[in-house]
This record gives C-alpha cells, sequence and structure tokens, in this order.
C-alpha cells in the first residue's frame, strides 16, 4: 500500500516558496462547468486535462475552478476563461484536447480560439 | 443518463458541496462472490426536509430557482434499480444527507464503475475548502484517502500544488490496483 509519507517530503520542498497558491487575483481563471449537464457530456476528463496541464507547465498564474449549470446544458461541457482586464470568452463543447488548444492559444498565447466559442455557435 | 456510476458519484458529490457540507464520505464496496457493489455518499450539509427529501427523486424537482429539472439523484436511482439493485437516502436538516445504491454486477444493465479515481481526484484538488473521506473496499481488502491526514501533513501546501497533484493520482491508482489484486 502506498502511504502518505511522500508528502513529507513534498511540504519539505514547498516550505519557504510563499504565494506559491495560484489563485492569486492578477492571474487568469479557467472555469469548468460541473453540474449534471457538464458531467453528463464530458467535464470530468476537460477539467482533469486542465489541472494536470496547469501543473506539467507550472503555470502559477492559471487558477482551474469549477462551476455549475450555467443554463447552456446543450453547449456543455462548457469552459470559460477570465483573464484580468479582458472580456470573459466562453468555450463550447470541450474536449480535453480542444481544452490544451484554449489553454495553449489563449490563455498562454493571448488569441482566442474563435472556433470553439459560444459566439461562433447560432443560438 | 450519466455512463458510468462513477460520474455519478461526482455528480451527487457535487449536491453535497452545494449544500454547504464541511466532509463529504464516499464508499465504495465490491463484494466479488456475490457480484454486488454499494455505494454510499454521506455529508453534514444543510440536509432536506421530508417534503423536500420526497421530491428529490422526482427529475422534474430541483433546489435551484433558475431552472425546472434536476436529474442528478434520479439517475442514480435509475442506474442502481436497473441493475436490480436498491437506492435509497435520508436526509435531516441542518444535519446532512446520505444516499446508497446497490447495483448487481452480473446484471446486463449495470453500468460500470468507470474512472472512480478521476472523480475523487477532481473532488478533492477541486474543494479545497471541505474534506473528503473515500474508502474502496473489495472483498475483505480497503483502502482509504482521508484529505483531513493529507491536510495535516501539508499544512498549507494546496492540493492543485504539481507534486501533490502527481502522488494523490498515484496514491489511488496504486492503492486501487492492490486492493483488486
Amino acid at each position: 500500500m502506498k502511504s502518505l509519507e511522500e508528502l513529507k517530503a513534498i511540504r519539505e520542498k514547498m516550505q519557504g516558496q510563499v504565494g506559491f497558491r495560484s489563485e492569486n487575483e492578477d492571474g487568469t481563471r479557467v472555469v469548468v462547468g460541473m453540474a449534471t449537464c457538464g458531467i453528463a457530456s464530458g467535464a470530468r476528463p476537460v477539467l482533469n486535462e486542465l489541472v494536470k496541464q496547469v501543473n506539467d507547465r507550472k503555470l502559477t498564474d492559471v487558477a482551474v475552478t469549477q462551476t455549475g449549470c450555467i443554463g447552456l446544458c446543450q453547449y456543455e461541457p462548457i469552459v470559460e476563461v477570465y483573464k484580468p482586464g479582458e472580456e470573459k470568452v466562453t468555450y463550447v463543447k470541450m474536449t480535453a484536447d480542444k481544452a490544451v488548444e484554449v489553454l495553449e492559444k489563449h490563455v498562454l498565447g493571448g488569441t482566442v480560439v474563435e472556433d470553439y466559442t459560444l459566439n461562433k455557435i447560432k443560438l | 443518463m450519466l455512463p458510468e456510476i462513477s460520474l455519478n458519484v461526482l455528480d451527487i458529490a457535487q449536491n453535497s458541496i452545494k449544500a454547504g457540507a464541511k466532509l463529504v464520505e464516499i464508499e465504495v464496496s465490491r463484494m466479488r462472490q456475490d457480484k454486488t457493489m454499494t455505494l454510499s455518499i454521506n455529508d453534514d450539509g444543510c440536509g432536506m426536509d421530508a417534503e423536500q427529501l420526497e421530491r428529490v427523486i422526482d427529475p422534474f424537482f430541483t433546489s435551484r430557482t433558475t431552472r425546472k429539472i434536476g436529474l442528478g439523484v434520479p439517475f442514480l436511482k435509475q442506474a442502481a434499480e436497473a441493475s436490480g439493485g436498491s437506492f435509497r437516502i435520508t436526509s435531516e436538516v441542518n444535519k446532512g444527507t446520505q444516499v446508497f445504491a446497490t447495483f448487481h454486477t452480473d446484471h446486463i444493465d449495470c453500468m460500470p464503475l468507470g474512472d472512480i479515481n478521476s472523480t475523487i481526484f477532481s473532488l478533492v484538488t477541486m474543494n479545497e475548502d471541505l474534506d473528503f473521506v473515500y474508502t474502496y473496499r473489495v472483498d475483505q481488502k480497503e483502502f482509504t484517502l482521508d484529505t483531513r491526514e493529507i491536510r495535516e501533513i501539508l499544512g498549507n501546501v494546496s492540493f492543485q500544488n504539481a507534486d501533490v497533484t502527481a502522488f494523490l493520482r498515484e496514491y489511488l491508482s496504486e492503492n486501487q490496483l492492490e486492493v483488486e489484486q
């Protein structure tokens, strides 16, 4: 059985590294809809992939969080990107792969991936 | 319908979170000989009164005011009963809610458990302000992930820390494999 022992080493390593938590106000927030509609259409792998990418790339100013149903169930999984000082961008019908693309091009690169946005969809 | 039991777990746990729970206990218990799997999700959230409780299994009821249907609880009930199993929900105002389901795993309509570790991982990393106790049991063997223990060791290191998330993924998958052996 794997024990919790390794966590002690992680704590030691992190000590003194203040402000590690990625919830600072100047950072970008990436929000995934995790209500029944989101979960049913595949939000869980989208969310977990985003967390993994943010960790793997050591992005300390990007926070991945979840929200409930925003009332557009048929377009789930939905990912909203909030960059400081910019208007919110809503991405619809996300997959883990599309989410990585959004992370690279929009969150990191600054260019909105128009093809996946809500604006592209005829409501 | 949610295609995996583990997705139902994620969805039901979101109700606990919305109910303001501080502690959510999730248990998955598989009995190979009996070909059954039981699932329980207990929380210490705001709970429901008798009237709400009666309506919560009705798909055309939701506590939300922005829409008129809530499918999470009915989905789980339907999934359990479709496998010849059972479903029960109990609740008390200001005390919490208990959801309990049994599945017959040899039934043709029994959905797979699915990626339960992904469910637990996303709950733990997305809700750092509350605690989870997850127990996975196969016959006599079991393991537990208790965020209160983890929190005590980590101090103020975030569950979203890269090393911590890597640890959590390994902890869940390695211990699940061992329990299943």
